[in-house]
């Protein structure tokens, strides 16, 4: 693109930055509350500043409710489930990417056309059935569902893909006796590297922030995620709102630190995604 | 999926199936207020959170892609808060819109807006929509603005350098060669953004449970405490049943609609 007379450069960037102060603020906001001391948070005007800096705060929400049960809850479900949906969703992309069979093309579609279905029709049989098996209240439903193929969008973005990489380095290792299996998990596995860490992003994200699932079958407080858990933090801790931004934090931190430890990796995937809709 | 759907023409509540028909169906469409309600509050959501956001967006991409320097830094900025966990966000929120000491209103009283008039917003029920709004645009704002980026990139330069030959204005230019160029990216956004926006419910659950007087009683959330609230299982799965073919006629409108502006590069439809 052409170069910026200075008026109109200037012009951008005043817009740029004004609109990331304004998406910045609302975070920045939580991170100085959740630095205030209580006497601090409900002062008016309000303090801009944390001074003093109660790091407390942290160490009170960690301990307040059984935040490290919780954080362990949620990534067993999380570790578990999107290991899951990655290894079977890239087979089935394999399936749809490389053979031949009938009905492939219906069964295609049909697999796109459960993007559009909302979760909640399913929702109530899923959840009778897991009643009917007496596993309300344990993690199996939030974990099993993974096992099946792992969810339309991420077997389409691996499928398009798959077919970007050369059929005939599948040919050459058929013909050294590679069976299929072994085909998709020497070959094209390693091959996918950057599609699969966007679609393990992008499931760990789902899992790590589902809040629906988790509160729909899990009942005992010791086996809450992090989500419900906060939830209950939200009644239970009403006025001490500096340890309630402090455990939001905590919630968030493990994306942002993902985003930063594979931003590359993301940026691409939500662009395949999107490339995805053409 | 059949499963449901035969339940959504029975009474159940866990503990006796009886078969009812169409009845759950005709109560929910004649006899039931909080429905049409439910369903009002999250249209009109829709309809404005939507728009609003994907002009937003598109505002945004076509500014960081203009040559700028720090295009990484500012894409990350806007990009964050589609990380939040939606519980987190919405306790964030919570607090940003918090009607005395909240950070929005002190922005506004800070332009110069007594603090009597500012809006309360999650405890009025006319600015609680708004509330939501400017939540999810806040929220999803930036992984659509990435989208359009990506597609903005995909943009031959030629196209550009072709129309400035012409005499193009920068207007101009935005308007018929962006715009078409990037008509399919639009529209894969809006029929993701309305399928989307249509299931809004943590954040209702968590900030206002539908209040006040039923003003974020959105269609997902009046589903789930049908189902999971009131044992409904038979009514919450009609209203599943609804809701799908809610959208899956709005979809099927868009995609008729497409062909008279969604522009597909090399292809003829």
């Amino acid at each position: 693109m052409s170069r910026l007379s200075p008026l109109r450069a200037g012009v951008v960037y005043l817009l740029l930055a004004a609109g990331a102060a304004v998406f910045s603020l609302p975070f920045l906001w939580t991170v100085s509350t959740a630095l205030k001391t209580p006497e601090n948070v409900f002062r008016s005007p309000p303090q801009i500043v944390p001074l003093p800096v109660a790091w407390d705060n942290f160490a009170k929400a960690w301990t307040a409710l059984p935040f490290p049960t919780y954080v362990a809850n949620t990534l067993f479900i999380t570790v578990v489930a999107t290991t899951a949906q990655v290894l079977t969703g890239s087979l089935v992309a394999y399936g749809f990417a490389r053979f031949r069979f009938r009905a492939r093309t219906p069964l295609f579609y049909l697999l796109l056309s459960t993007m559009m279905l909302p979760s909640q029709v399913t929702m109530i049989p899923v959840f009778l059935i897991w009643r009917q098996a007496r596993l309300i209240d344990t993690f199996w439903p939030l974990i099993v569902p993974a096992f099946f193929g792992g969810g339309a969008f991420n077997i389409f973005l691996l499928r398009q893909f798959f077919l970007t990489l050369p059929r005939e380095m599948d040919e050459a290792a058929l013909m050294d006796g590679a069976g299929y299996l072994r085909i998709w998990w020497s070959i094209l596995m390693p091959l996918a590297r950057p599609a699969l860490i966007a679609v393990t992003l992008f499931a760990f994200l789902a899992h790590w922030d589902d809040f629906m699932g988790p509160l729909i079958y899990l009942n005992s407080p010791e086996k809450y995620t992090v989500s419900v858990g906060l939830r209950m933090f939200q009644d239970s801790f009403g006025t001490n709102l500096e340890q309630m931004m402090a455990a939001s934090l905590i919630h968030i931190a493990p994306t942002i630190l993902l985003f930063f430890l594979a931003q590359r990796y993301f940026v691409r995937g939500i662009a395949l995604s999107g490339i995805g809709g053409r | 999926m059949l499963a449901s759907l035969y339940l959504s023409f029975c009474k159940y509540d866990l503990h006796r199936l009886e078969w009812v028909g169409a009845e759950n169906y005709r109560r929910l469409l004649t006899a039931d207020p909080l429905f049409w309600r439910a369903l009002q509050n999250t249209v009109v959501y829709v309809a404005i959170s939507v728009p609003l956001g994907l002009a937003g967006s598109l505002a945004i991409a076509v500014l960081l892609n203009q040559n700028v320097r720090g295009q990484r830094l500012f894409r990350t900025l806007f990009y964050l808060p589609s990380l939040v966990p939606a519980v987190a966000s919405s306790l964030l929120w919570l607090w940003v819109l918090n009607s005395e000491n909240g950070l929005l209103n002190y922005g506004l009283s800070l332009a110069g807006l007594p603090h009597r008039l500012c809006p309360r917003w999650l405890e009025d029920p006319v600015w609680t929509l708004p509330a939501f709004v400017l939540m999810s645009l806040w929220g999803v704002g930036g992984a659509r603005m990435v989208i359009f980026l990506a597609g903005l990139q995909g943009i031959p330069e030629s196209y550009y350098e072709a129309a400035h030959i012409d005499g193009a204005t920068s207007w101009q230019k935005f308007w018929f060669v962006t715009i078409p160029m990037l008509s399919s990216t639009i529209f894969f956004n809006l029929i993701l953004g309305v399928i989307g926006s249509f299931q809004v419910f943590t954040s209702a659950y968590v900030m206002t449970s539908g209040g006040p007087g039923n003003a974020s009683l959105f269609y997902v959330l009046y589903l789930f405490r049908n189902a999971f609230e009131y044992f409904k299982l038979g009514k919450a799965s009609a209203m599943a049943w609804i809701l799908f073919a809610v959208l899956l006629g709005f979809t099927m409108i868009q995609f008729r609609q497409a062909h008279r502006w969604v522009h597909y590069e090399g292809g003829d439809e």
